[in-house]
Parts: structure tokens; C-alpha cells; sequence
């Protein structure tokens, strides 16, 4: 047999039309001829086109990521890993990322969202850390587009069979209907973990003959070439992608997650990988890439499901719930210990080397061998143009603004999907077990505490999309201050942010301006807060038939606090406590619910002063660590009147809450309905408000007392609008329900 | 009173257990192992929630062939005390430790909430800390909770007082509102024809805290642990 590469009989000739059928352009296939010094073997065609593919190799993003802010004293582990970790206090990392599963999800809906949820856990445990909340953040077309239904009932119950199963509470998302979604939906997931510091594992190789792992399930065909699918636009044929669309198994995930943490344990583990997107390859070649090494895999050593499938097939495979170990030398059989404890596979299918190159055998003969660089670090890298679209957005703030009734505008929001309560979505998911659920979904932010610790983490996900289709630069910049604010709500500083960047196609320099202007903005908000970006993850080529999705960069934003019983929730508390409203700014229609609801034209976005959205960051962390602030409640879609009604929703019993808004008797609907500023509803004891007060003001910030909690369940604003609050409940409560059941 | 979680391949709940009886409640509580036939001298067995074995053919059908369970049933035989929650619950019907069986929820989705029962029978080891007519606030946590057995057989459980808990609104009520997943006779809880096994969908190991949500579990496991022979 020759120690040259070579095809194998029956494979398909290897040619620049080949090469494209794998979405590698002619010039990229020149350079692989290039690199290697030859044609290269169909094996190697297949592993360049998925390692160069937009979704493994970053290349029209890279250049750009690298701008964002990550290091700060709290963090423990940046961008380059399988996810990031930052110090949260008594010897705690908290390694946490949020990733996109877009394209699977379209096709087929509950095991794009199920193997979405999958491939982001073992992104956690990979790092050591066990993982102990999920959340995600999901965006539909409209409520009224025949795939909707099909689309949320298949991804909610994906992520609820899936992370339902494995043990991980699913403790907080977003859900928002739009049509701007219709024929692409998002459904990112986050994972938060947590590893002692001194405990973290990492996906660097070392160490020169040390053995490789192959650990978990058995590869079969599934999911070949899932990472080409998710670097390209949709179009009429993308059905027939179903094929590439992966298959979870929770069970055996669940299994994976104990055998991967106890051999941790053992500290027989040099290096360890999910096989996610491009399977065996990526994480043949990443490990010991990272490691300045080699490797040499024996392909006919990899458990199959199958009995023939052909190289090309096993290092393309994104079979699930797979794992790879580079071990010590001479410690393998205590971790395959580990695994048989667990009934899982744990085969040896290969060593590290010191001459960079990667090999893989089958049956002893050579079918790839390619300087490993190639694959990982030194993957192409575009400067793709950047122009700003020609029509920008009109301009004239509020001038077409018809007043519709406050009364007949607040039902009808709460009636809107994208308002209402979620609880249909979230009552699906397990948000309890592990037993740290102090704050699960539902609230402004979840809060998760850690045992045999006061301390707990808040986190809150979050994106809007309108805004940054308006102005995809402060767009971005407000959705990483909704975020942190909402983690304050909860009475924690943030001091961390993954990212989900999803954008259209970046070869069309208006999608490509968006982006570099998202990720401009996320880099001002993260310096700002002194919160990093850890980890993250690009999405490119959401469109369908030239339509691009608009600009939505989702942050997950986490917040650390010292003491769990000082965390704050939205609801009122007790009749007779003050109600304030503090702000950065005034309130504007632009990219609101009320906007979209109503067809209105609701004008520009306002400048967003970051050196004041901290302040009030600062300033609320402040109050509910002294213990100072009852409630806080962030005002997002639907502005105050939605906010003050959901404040009043307390689940122990409702409350109502009347005020006094704006100009005496003048409030209009920017007053009720407005979004955009960063305003917060707070709840204080009559005897806290001086001192509250004293806290916004010193900082320079707005601070006004508008009313009182009533221990009448009536929710009254000024003359305009007073209602029966279990009447706007009941709006809030049954708008999904009532949708699903067909009512219209 | 020395206490045995079982921890089956998918066991979720198994780690939360433990903490309510070990951390919260200061009990003797260790895990034992599905492939162990050992009990360990424990007093009393707890079969936690999850997905046993991945629970792909029918839940719990798996798990009640593995080595532990023959021991649990011996054990039961003998008169020991066992406890099943969700899963476990599942598990001990499908041995047969229990009658009836646990079906697909009547909304064929996965509910996750927490919810009212009534304790109907409160002279059984695993509710003498409550009295009959109290209201308990416990977490649910299945896709599979549905209660069903023969009109017979459940007219004679009910006559011998083996319905312990039952879903009711807040006030103590029963009504098709207030039964989250189609239960026949809105049962959550019942025990054998001994009272020394008991299975309930409800999560009592999940109301152990009041910063969780509520403490109404403890009575369960405080009847439990008065209960020790």
C-alpha cells in the first residue's frame, strides 16, 4: 500500500467542480492544490470544504472578533477554547457560550433545536464544568405563517426532550414572532457551567505519542456536511438538506456528561473535544494544532453504527454526543474504565506526533495527509467589503403617531405574542432540577445560586432585531445594555457576555457593514460595562432566496452577586411601597412593540450615553445589595404601561399600583408605550426613598416617584388608563394558548 | 435513618435528593448503584425522577430489570420502606411494587409547574406528618404522568386508603382545571396494599427550601424518617 494519499475506488474525481459542489470556491481549491503540492484525495477534498466552511473556519468574521474586549481580572479563560469561564467568587469559574443551531432548525425543527442544545453542553463539559442552566433565544416568523405553529411546537419540544433529559435546568430565554423570520428562524442556545478553578480541562494537546480517545456514541451517516449547510442561503431545495440535519441522543448525553467529568477526575486527561460541527476532523485537528503538534488517526478503528462507511464519511460525520480525549500515555485503560463504568465507547484511534501534519489511515493505507495549520489556525481569512445600505431609514420621530387609546393600546400588547407571558413555551421545560433555581423563567433575569456558597449568578439573553435593523451599531450597543440591566434588576454586576452574531449572507457588503457595525457596538457596550466577551459564536447566510434575516447579535449577558438573599424580582412586593422610575433618557417609539403593532412609523433610535447606562447599572447593584430596592423591573417591549402590568402580576397574589405619569394629565403614548430608554420601575419602602433617590442622584440620574403599589388590584396611570389587573392578566396569560388552540 | 437513592443510567433527580436528606435534613443518605445488588443497610429506598435507561421504550420498563431492583423488590417484600418520585414512580408500577401504570400527559406535553394535592390519607409512613385535608404546594416535572388503573381497582385503593395525594385548586378542591396531566380521579400519589411503598409524580425533594419555592417536601420525608423501624 502506498504512504501516499490516495482516492479510494468508487470515489468521485476530484476536480474544481467538485470542489464547489462542496461550496469551495475555485480560488480556495487552488490554494489547497497549493498548500499539499498535489490534487488532493477525495477524503481531503471533503475535510478542507468543511474546515474552511464559514461556519468552522470564521473567515469572514475572524478579523473583526478580534476587536472585542476579553480580558478583564475576572476572567479565567477567553476566546479559543471550547467556551469562556470567568471567576465568580470562593474558588467558582463559571464557563459559559452561546451557540447558534439556525439552519438545522429551519429544516427540521425539533432535532435542530434538541442537537442545538446537545453540541452547547458538551461545549461546557468539555471545559470540565458541569453544567447547571441552559437558556436559549428563539425567533419565529409570524404567529400568522402557516410554518409557525409547526416550527414552535417542533423547537420547544426539541430543547424540552433534550435538555429535559439530560438534567439541566432550562432557567430563562426569549421567544419573539416575526415576519421578518418567516422563512429563517434563530434558535441560539446558551449553557452555563460550572468547574473549580484549579480543575478546568483544556483542548490544547500535548505530549508526543500520547494516545487519542474516540469516546460516546458510535458515527454513523447523520449530519454529513451539516457545517457546509450552515455557510449557505436556503433555497427551494433546502428540504432536502433534511439528511444533514444531526440526530441527538439525551440518554446517552447524559452518560457522556458523568464519564466525561468523573475521568476528569483521574487526571489522565490531557486535551478533550466535542465533535461538533465538521465531527472527527475539526477536533482531530484543533487539539493538536492548538498544541503546535500532529496527529495520525487509524479511521478503521472509529466505533460505526454501520459497517460501511468510508473515510470520507467517518470525518465528516456529525454524529452526536461524541467526544475526543488526547489521554496520557500509559493511562488509557483507567479512563476506558471510566466509560465502561458508563456503558460507553472509549477506543483508541490514534496518537499525537511532533511533525504538524495530519494523517488519517484506513486499513493501513494513507488517505490524507495535510499540514495540520492548514486546517485550524491558518484557514483563510477574507477583508470582505463593508457599505452601508443606500436607503437609510426615515426619519420623523413620532409625527405620524396616532394616539390609540391607552386602555384598547395596553390590552392589545398584551395580547401580542411577543409581549404576552411565555409560560406555554417555558412550562415545557424542567427549570428546577439541580436544585439552584432561586429565579427561574419568566423574570427579567434568572438567578441560579451556587452551593455551599452565599454567592449566585443571574443571566438574562437577549437581542432586538428591530432596533438593530434601524441602526444595526446602536442596536447592538442597546441589546448588551437590556441585558445588563436586567442582570441588575436581580441585583447582580455583570461581568460577562457570550455573543450569537446572526446575520445574511456576508458576501453582500450591506449584510457585511451590518456586521462589523453589530460588532462595534457590542465592543463599546463591553468596555463600558467591564464586561467581557468570553466566548461566542457567528451565524452567516441567514437568508432564503436573497431575503437576509435583520441584523440580530444575541448577548447573554452574567451577573455575579455576593449574597443570594439579596436578589430582586420584578413583582411588587407590599401595598403602600413607592413606585420611582430612574432612566438614562427619554423614551422614543423607534423599534418598539407599539410601533409594530400599530404600523407606525416610530422614527430613529436615541443616542445611547454609556457612561450613564453603567451608572445606573452601578447604582442598582448598589440598592438591592443594601437591601434598599423591594422591586426592579426593566421596561423592554411594550414600555411602562406593560411594565407596570407585569410588576403587578406577583404570583403570591397580584397587586395593583397607581401613578401619576408625565406633564400632568398629558402623557402621551411615548410616555406609556415608549421603549429604548434604559428605565427601570422600582418598588422601594416608604422609608428607603430618600436614600434610593440619593444613590440615581449622585450618579446624575433621573429619579422621580410617580405613585404607590395599592393592595387594590387595579393598575392606574394618570386619567387615561385604569384596569382591573386579573383582566390584563388574563390577556397576558392566554394570548399563546388561545392562538394554538386556533382561536385568532 | 439511613437512606438509599438509587442512581439509574438517567436518573436526573438522584443529586437532589441527597441534598434534601442529606444537606437540608442532616439524614444519612447515600447513592446506590444500579448494577449493585447491595442495599447497604439502608431503611429506606428512594427511586429519584429522570429518564432511566433513556426511558425509550416505556418509562421505568427498563430500569425495573436492572440488578438494584431485584434487591428493592426484596426489600419492599420484607416490608421496607420505598419511595418513588416521577420516574421513580414509573419504575415501581412497571415492577409491579405498585398498581396502575403512568401515561402520556393528557396535552402530550411536558409539564413543568407547581401544583396543589390534598393529602386523602395521612396514617401512612410517608404522610404522618401531615393531617388527612391538607393542601401541600409540590413541583411537577413529567411528559408522562397520567395515572390510570382498572375502575375496579381503583374503587378498592380507594376503599383501603392507598390515594394519598390527590391535584386540587389552592383551596383544597378537586377539578379538571386544577389536574395538570389528565390523572384518573386526579390521583398523584398511592401506595401499596402494606403502605411501605409509595410512588407520587410530584417532586417532594424539589420543596425542601424556601428559597426554591417552598418547603412542603419536608413533610413527606420527616413522615418517612418518624416512620424508621
Amino acid at each position: 500500500m502506498s504512504e501516499h494519499p490516495v482516492s479510494l475506488a468508487g470515489e468521485p474525481k476530484v476536480d474544481v467542480e467538485q470542489a464547489r459542489t462542496f461550496g469551495l470556491a475555485p480560488d480556495e481549491y487552488h490554494k489547497i492544490q497549493e498548500i499539499i503540492g498535489r490534487t488532493p484525495t477525495y477524503t481531503e477534498l471533503g475535510v478542507f470544504s468543511v474546515m474552511w466552511s464559514e461556519h468552522c473556519s470564521y473567515k469572514s468574521s475572524r478579523r473583526h472578533l478580534r476587536k472585542l474586549p476579553s480580558k478583564s481580572e475576572l476572567v479565567v479563560q477567553g476566546p479559543g477554547e471550547n467556551a469562556g469561564a470567568i471567576d465568580v467568587g470562593d474558588g467558582w469559574a463559571a464557563v459559559f457560550k452561546i451557540e447558534s443551531h439556525n439552519h438545522p432548525s429551519f429544516v427540521e425543527p425539533y432535532q435542530g433545536a434538541a442537537t442545538g442544545v446537545g453540541g452547547i453542553l458538551r461545549d461546557i463539559f468539555t471545559m470540565g464544568a458541569r453544567p447547571v442552566a441552559s437558556m436559549n433565544s428563539l425567533k419565529f416568523g409570524s404567529f400568522d405563517h402557516p410554518r409557525t405553529r409547526y416550527l414552535l411546537g417542533g423547537v420547544v419540544g426539541g430543547i424540552g426532550g433534550y435538555g429535559n433529559c439530560v438534567g439541566v435546568p432550562t432557567v430563562a430565554g426569549e421567544v419573539m414572532f416575526d415576519a421578518a423570520y418567516n422563512a429563517n428562524i434563530l434558535v441560539n442556545a446558551f449553557c452555563l457551567g460550572l468547574v473549580r478553578k484549579t480543575e478546568m480541562m483544556s483542548a490544547r494537546a500535548r505530549g508526543v505519542g500520547n494516545p487519542v480517545l474516540y469516546v460516546g456514541s458510535a458515527t454513523g451517516r447523520d449530519g454529513i456536511h451539516g457545517a457546509s449547510m450552515a455557510s449557505a442561503e436556503f433555497d427551494k431545495e433546502s428540504e432536502a438538506k433534511r439528511p444533514a440535519v444531526q440526530v441527538g441522543d439525551p440518554f446517552t448525553e447524559k452518560l457522556l456528561i458523568e464519564a466525561c467529568l468523573e475521568a476528569g477526575k483521574t487526571g489522565a486527561i490531557v486535551a478533550i473535544q466535542d465533535m461538533g460541527a465538521a465531527g472527527l476532523t475539526s477536533s482531530s485537528s484543533e487539539m493538536p494544532s492548538h498544541g503546535g503538534l500532529g496527529i495520525e488517526l487509524e479511521l478503521d478503528q472509529v466505533p460505526l453504527r454501520e459497517a460501511n462507511l468510508t473515510p470520507y464519511e467517518i470525518l465528516l460525520s456529525e454524529s452526536q454526543e461524541r467526544m475526543l480525549i488526547v489521554a496520557e500515555h500509559g493511562r488509557e485503560a483507567e479512563l476506558q474504565a471510566v466509560f465502561e463504568k458508563w456503558d460507553l465507547h472509549a477506543v483508541v484511534v490514534g496518537r499525537i506526533t511532533d511533525d504538524n501534519r495530519w494523517r488519517a489511515r484506513w486499513h493501513g493505507q494513507m488517505v490524507a495527509d495535510i499540514p495540520i495549520g492548514a486546517l485550524a489556525d491558518d484557514a483563510p481569512l477574507y477583508d470582505r467589503p463593508a457599505t452601508p445600505p443606500k436607503s437609510s431609514p426615515k426619519s420623523d420621530p413620532t409625527s405620524s403617531v396616532v394616539f390609540v387609546a391607552p386602555s384598547k393600546a395596553l390590552r392589545t400588547l398584551l395580547d401580542s405574542p411577543n409581549v404576552a407571558s411565555k409560560k406555554w413555551v417555558y412550562r415545557q421545560y424542567d427549570s428546577i432540577v439541580q436544585s439552584n433555581t432561586v429565579l427561574g423563567p419568566g423574570s427579567d433575569a434568572a438567578v441560579i445560586r451556587i452551593k455551599n456558597s452565599r454567592r449566585a449568578m443571574a443571566l438574562k439573553v437577549d437581542s432586538n432585531p428591530r432596533a438593530c435593523a434601524l441602526d444595526p451599531y446602536l442596536g447592538s450597543v442597546g441589546v448588551v445594555c437590556e441585558a445588563a440591566r436586567n442582570v441588575a434588576c436581580a441585583g447582580a454586576r455583570p461581568v460577562g457576555i457570550t455573543n450569537c452574531l446572526n446575520y445574511g449572507n456576508p458576501e453582500r457588503p450591506e449584510v457585511m457593514w451590518q456586521f462589523i457595525r453589530g460588532v462595534d457596538g457590542l465592543r463599546a457596550a463591553s468596555l463600558a460595562f467591564g464586561a467581557p466577551v468570553v466566548s461566542g459564536n457567528v451565524s452567516f447566510y441567514n437568508e432564503t432566496e436573497g431575503h437576509a434575516i435583520p441584523p440580530t447579535p444575541t448577548i447573554a449577558v452574567l451577573g455575579v452577586m455576593p449574597d443570594v438573599a439579596k436578589h430582586v424580582t420584578q413583582h411588587f412586593k407590599n401595598p403602600g411601597d413607592a413606585i420611582a422610575i430612574v432612566r438614562t433618557a427619554a423614551p422614543s417609539l423607534a423599534a418598539s412593540e407599539y410601533a409594530a403593532t400599530f404600523g407606525i412609523d416610530g422614527g430613529r433610535l436615541n443616542p445611547i450615553d454609556l457612561a450613564r447606562e453603567a451608572a445606573l447599572i452601578d447604582a442598582l447593584v448598589e440598592g438591592c445589595e443594601q437591601g434598599l430596592i423591594r422591586s426592579a423591573h426593566d421596561i423592554a417591549e411594550g414600555g411602562l404601561a406593560v411594565a407596570m402590568a407585569e410588576a403587578c402580576f406577583n404570583p403570591r397574589a397580584i397587586l395593583g399600583a397607581e401613578v401619576e405619569l408625565g406633564r400632568a394629565g398629558n402623557a402621551d403614548a411615548v410616555d406609556f408605550f415608549g421603549e429604548g430608554a434604559s428605565t427601570v420601575i422600582l418598588s422601594i419602602a416608604p422609608g428607603d426613598v430618600a436614600r434610593v433617590e440619593k444613590l440615581f442622584a449622585r450618579r446624575g440620574l433621573e429619579f422621580e416617584v410617580i405613585g404607590n403599589v395599592t393592595a387594590d388590584p387595579r393598575l392606574k396611570l394618570g386619567a387615561a388608563l385604569d384596569e382591573d389587573v386579573s383582566d390584563l392578566q388574563r390577556i397576558y396569560e392566554d394570548a399563546i394558548p388561545r392562538r394554538l388552540r386556533g382561536g385568532d | 435513618m439511613k437512606w438509599g437513592v438509587v442512581r439509574f443510567p438517567g436518573s436526573l433527580d438522584d443529586g437532589d435528593a441527597i441534598h434534601a436528606l442529606a444537606d437540608v435534613m442532616g439524614q444519612d443518605a447515600r447513592i446506590l448503584w444500579h448494577k449493585d445488588e447491595s442495599l447497604a443497610g439502608v431503611e429506606c429506598v428512594l427511586l429519584p425522577g429522570g429518564f432511566s435507561y433513556g426511558d425509550y421504550l416505556r418509562t421505568g420498563a427498563i430500569a425495573r430489570f436492572s440488578p438494584i431492583m431485584k434487591s428493592v423488590a426484596k426489600f419492599a417484600a420484607d416490608g421496607g420502606l420505598v419511595i418513588g418520585t416521577c420516574n421513580g414512580f414509573q419504575i415501581l408500577c412497571e415492577a409491579h411494587l405498585l398498581p396502575g401504570a403512568l401515561t402520556r400527559n393528557r396535552s402530550l406535553s411536558f409539564v413543568c409547574d407547581r401544583v396543589w394535592l390534598r393529602v386523602e390519607n395521612a396514617s401512612t409512613p410517608f404522610t404522618r406528618a401531615t393531617r388527612q385535608g391538607d393542601v401541600l404546594r409540590l413541583p411537577i416535572k413529567h411528559g408522562e404522568g397520567l395515572y390510570v388503573a382498572p375502575e375496579d381497582e381503583l374503587r378498592q385503593m380507594e376503599e383501603r386508603g392507598q390515594v394519598i395525594l390527590r391535584y386540587v385548586d389552592a383551596d383544597g378542591s378537586e377539578s379538571d382545571a386544577a389536574n395538570p396531566n389528565g390523572s384518573m380521579r386526579s390521583i398523584a400519589g398511592v401506595a401499596n396494599e402494606r403502605f411501605n411503598v409509595f410512588g407520587l409524580m410530584p417532586h417532594p425533594e424539589h420543596a425542601v427550601e424556601a428559597m426554591l419555592g417552598g418547603t412542603d417536601g419536608l413533610k413527606i420525608f420527616q413522615s418517612i424518617a418518624g416512620s424508621a423501624r
